[in-house]
């Protein structure tokens, strides 16, 4: 019995304390709300909207967080750059065709090749500056030492930001408001915004035609392939390099079509705006378990729905002011809490010791 | 003219001299093989003429072709397949999809299921496991995978590292009579093996490498009656 508590030290106690601390934090102030009816009252349809709003933005990061889970999975680094993919694409193609198109009348003409076209143009301009940076940038870094390619990727998302603030200014440019999604979906009874529907389930067709894409074809086995081991992969006549290159596209076609959803959802797209959903995708990949891509779609929608419903839940119930602008903490405090306690994510597996 | 000819091959890993000036010759049809204790450069060479490493100095060519003009992955249709140290299945992937891979650069539908066909005939065992991710199987069964989806590219040249290393010697018997079945089906083998018993029976010749050196080329025969070869790496005093 001595022994056993011989082998606890102090770090350990500590975190355990850490633990059950948060633990309590959040059972007292979800009790407190939900029981004592702290904080404002809100109706059903009011948390139905806080779920569905936290889905919406929830498959937002989902969507940016398979960038870094397909890079990380074949490179192992971690890609700071890639809210800048993000970025890119929705700013070039908002300035370039949204705007327009909805200047002329035919974005509310024809609302879906409107925007199919916004879509495409977003997802090839983050492609080509995905493209551009692995092949300038990483390429020749990929037998350097991990922290640098790491430091690069910061450097690149700097480079991208002030070169996209020198192209189109450092004003916030509205997002064109289509006429179509104005106004709310009735399903069963709930009411849910219609852009938020859209994103929605935009979100989850790209998911699952990705997941398609890297388990069924025969580029996406080379990518997994290439995943495990390059030498190897060469030697069955894959390209490493093209399926790299290929596995970069991949994630910033993602991040494109993000951005535009993006847009439609806040209606107004700046040069900055890579930064924050960026930083929060990555969180939602490690959640999820970086490398895994089920984990991040799944990391995405969880970090979302907490996001949205956690505030109005227990901070509100612990009587703390303002619970909407402290959501970033709770995003933050749950990869802290992620990478002290499972650091492999929610599904994710432990790392073999190659690649640790 | 031989198939394969290595000629005064250099290769350094940073700044060690891994291959000092070795020259292997392999005529078509034959079971060659290299054998060497630890270190002595026998994965260097067979990662040299792959394409994984470039040599400082020196010649591959495969049927008179340089081969150093082209890639790594290049190679694959060119001819040559590497079964690598170490099996290297996609531990990952499913042992359909690791033959798949085998057979990457093909585009020939009909010929890569006739020679999926041929693969799970060659090892039965595959074929009851094909949907399961490579790294569950045992060791012999990811040698056998590692050899079938070298096969899968249909090569000319197939090279072997250490098939045999950490198997059971049951095992070891079935993967080097598989060896000798693949070879006389007309695909061209250059063995690596610590094993040089087993080595030496299956093969037509063999050279004996030190430390980044040829030292010893004969007929596998020859070598097998060799003093020093039987004292050095057959364990007979």
């Amino acid at each position: 019995m001595s022994q056993r508590f011989k082998d606890i030290d102090y770090i350990d106690l500590l975190l355990w304390l850490f633990r059950a601390v948060i633990i309590i934090i959040v059972i007292w102030g979800t009790v407190a709300k939900i029981f004592l009816g702290r904080g404002n009252a809100y109706t059903a349809d009011d948390w139905i909207d806080f779920f569905v709003s936290g889905l919406s933005q929830g498959s937002l990061y989902a969507l940016i967080a398979l960038g870094y889970t397909l890079v990380y999975g074949v490179l192992f680094m971690i890609n700071f750059a890639h809210g800048e993919f993000f970025m890119s694409g929705t700013m070039t193609a908002t300035v370039f065709v949204a705007l327009p198109l909805s200047a002329s009348g035919f974005l509310d003409e024809h609302p879906i090749i409107g925007m199919l076209a916004i879509m495409l143009t977003a997802m090839l301009i983050s492609i080509g500056v995905a493209v551009l940076t692995e092949r300038v940038a990483y390429r020749p870094l990929r037998r350097a030492p991990r922290l640098v390619p790491l430091i690069t990727a910061i450097g690149a998302s700097f480079f991208w930001q002030y070169f996209f603030r020198g192209l189109y200014g450092s004003s916030l440019v509205p997002f064109p408001e289509l006429a179509v999604l104005q106004g709310k979906y009735n399903l069963f009874g709930i009411e849910i915004l219609k852009t938020r529907a859209v994103v929605v389930v935009a979100s989850v067709v790209m998911l699952v035609g990705l997941y398609f894409f890297v388990m069924r074809t025969k580029t996406g086995k080379a990518i997994r392939a290439v995943a495990e081991d390059k030498d190897v992969a060469a030697l069955m006549g894959i390209d490493v390099d093209r399926t790299i290159a290929i596995t970069f596209a991949t994630g910033a076609a993602m991040a494109g079509a993000a951005g535009v959803l993006y847009g439609l959802v806040f209606r107004q797209v700046h040069f900055f705006m890579g930064f924050v959903p960026g930083i929060k995708a990555f969180t939602a990949a490690v959640l999820g378990g970086i490398g895994s891509i089920p984990g991040a779609a799944l990391g995405g929608l969880f970090l979302g729905v907490i996001e949205a419903v956690g505030p109005p839940l227990f901070l509100e119930g612990l009587g703390i002011p303002g619970g909407h602008q402290l959501k970033d903490v709770i995003a933050f405090t749950m990869l802290v809490l992620v990478l002290i306690f499972r650091p492999q994510g929610i599904i994710g597996e432990r790392l073999a010791e190659k690649k640790a | 003219m031989a198939l394969l000819e290595v000629t005064d091959v250099h290769t350094y890993y940073g700044n060690i001299h891994a291959l000092k000036g070795i020259s292997i010759s392999v005529a078509e049809g034959e079971i060659v093989s290299l054998i060497g204790g630890n270190g002595a450069g026998k994965t260097t060479t067979l990662r040299t003429i792959s394409g994984l490493l470039r040599p400082q100095h020196g010649s591959v060519t495969l049927n008179g072709e340089d081969l150093h003009q082209y890639k790594a992955h290049q190679l694959v249709s060119k001819g040559i397949a590497m079964v690598p140290e170490g099996r290297g299945v996609f531990a990952r992937l499913s042992v359909a999809e690791n033959l798949e891979m085998g057979a990457y650069h093909r585009n020939d539908k009909d010929g890569i299921a006739d020679d999926l066909k041929r693969a799970y005939a060659l090892f039965p065992r595959l074929d009851e496991r094909k949907t399961q991710v490579a790294g569950t199987l045992s060791g012999g069964e990811q040698q056998m995978l590692a050899m079938a989806r070298a096969m899968m590219s249909r090569p000319t040249l197939l090279l072997l590292d250490e098939p045999s290393m950490g198997l059971a010697p049951v095992l070891v018997e079935l993967i080097f009579s598989t060896i000798a079945d693949i070879n006389k089906e007309g695909t061209t083998i250059l063995l690596v093996e610590q094993n040089a018993h087993m080595a030496l029976q299956v093969a037509h010749r063999g050279y004996v490498l030190q430390t980044g050196e040829i030292v010893l080329q004969d007929s596998a025969k020859n070598l097998q009656r060799n003093a020093m070869v039987q004292k050095a790496y057959l364990g007979i005093d």
